[in-house]
């Protein structure tokens, strides 16, 4: 059973995640992106991440995607532009990608990872990660934090200042 | 495929390969951002499989990995909000998103 879940959620990441890479239309290749990323949630869950499961969905279907579909219909005006680069660039990319591809998965399955020796049951993980956070990690997450503010910031005036035309 | 380790690995290490072809094709800057987000997925699923499979050394917890998937997740969010921003202002000032375009910066 559990296994028959993990399957569909593999395919539910990856065959999204090809059309994302090759789709003709930028449309389609965000919507895709969509189904992705909720596959990519749905494995978090799986592998007993209940919390960065839910927050995957909240932040990157929520907030990034509509983010990036904004981007999509405020560039799409006048002529669409080809997508991708010419068939020598795409090989080349291709044979690039396809190089680390092989060896990330040789260097996967021929390593000799120190697994646990037995899995623990998945326990809910929100109140450990609060521990975490404002224990060890806390000059990181307040890092964090201020990086985000700072973003914030740096985003609105960079399209405030093209806006006014300085 | 089955529930282990290597399986995980081996859907992010797609995720990541087809991120990186994604970025190296794309013509459109927002298709070159839609691949980003690929890469740091796959990096991401890294993070959490190896927190489920692997054992921990004694001094640290087993959420460790966790907290660093967090972390890309938010760094994620900053970097495309930052990413847009700029290819709105190109988008205002040259009309056009097509990244071969931009080339004022080539030596």
């Amino acid at each position: 059973m559990k296994e028959i879940v993990l399957n569909v959620f593999i395919l539910l990441t990856v065959v999204p995640c090809l059309w994302v890479a090759l789709s003709s239309s930028i449309v389609h290749a965000a919507f895709s992106l969509l189904v992705t990323l909720f596959g990519v949630a749905g494995l978090y869950v799986l592998l007993g991440a209940d919390f960065i499961g839910v927050v995957q969905v909240i932040v990157y279907i929520g907030g990034i995607l509509v983010l990036i579909i904004f981007g999509v219909m405020m560039t799409q005006r006048g002529k669409l532009l080809p997508l991708s680069v010419q068939l020598p660039g795409r090989l080349f990319g291709g044979l690039l990608s396809g190089i680390i591809l092989v060896t990330l998965i040789l260097a996967a399955s021929r390593s000799l990872w120190r697994e646990a020796a037995s899995l623990a049951d998945p326990e809910p993980t929100s109140a450990a990660i609060g521990d975490l956070l404002l224990g060890k990690y806390l000059v990181a997450f307040e890092v964090a934090s201020v990086l985000l503010l700072v973003a914030l910031v740096g985003a609105v005036l960079i399209v405030r200042r093209s806006v006014r035309g300085e | 495929m089955s529930y282990s380790l290597q399986s995980f690995l081996i859907v992010s290490s797609l995720l990541f390969c087809l991120g990186t072809f994604t970025v190296l094709t794309r013509r459109n800057a927002i298709g070159v951002l839609m691949g980003i987000e690929l890469i740091l997925n796959g990096a991401g699923l890294n993070f959490v499989a190896f927190s489920r499979f692997l054992q921990p050394p004694q001094t640290t917890s087993l959420l460790s990995g966790q907290v660093f998937t967090l972390f890309i997740i938010a760094i994620a969010a900053a970097e495309v909000a930052v990413a847009l921003a700029i290819v709105l202002a190109l988008y205002s000032q040259m009309k056009t998103i097509d990244v071969d375009d931009f080339k004022e910066l080539r030596g």
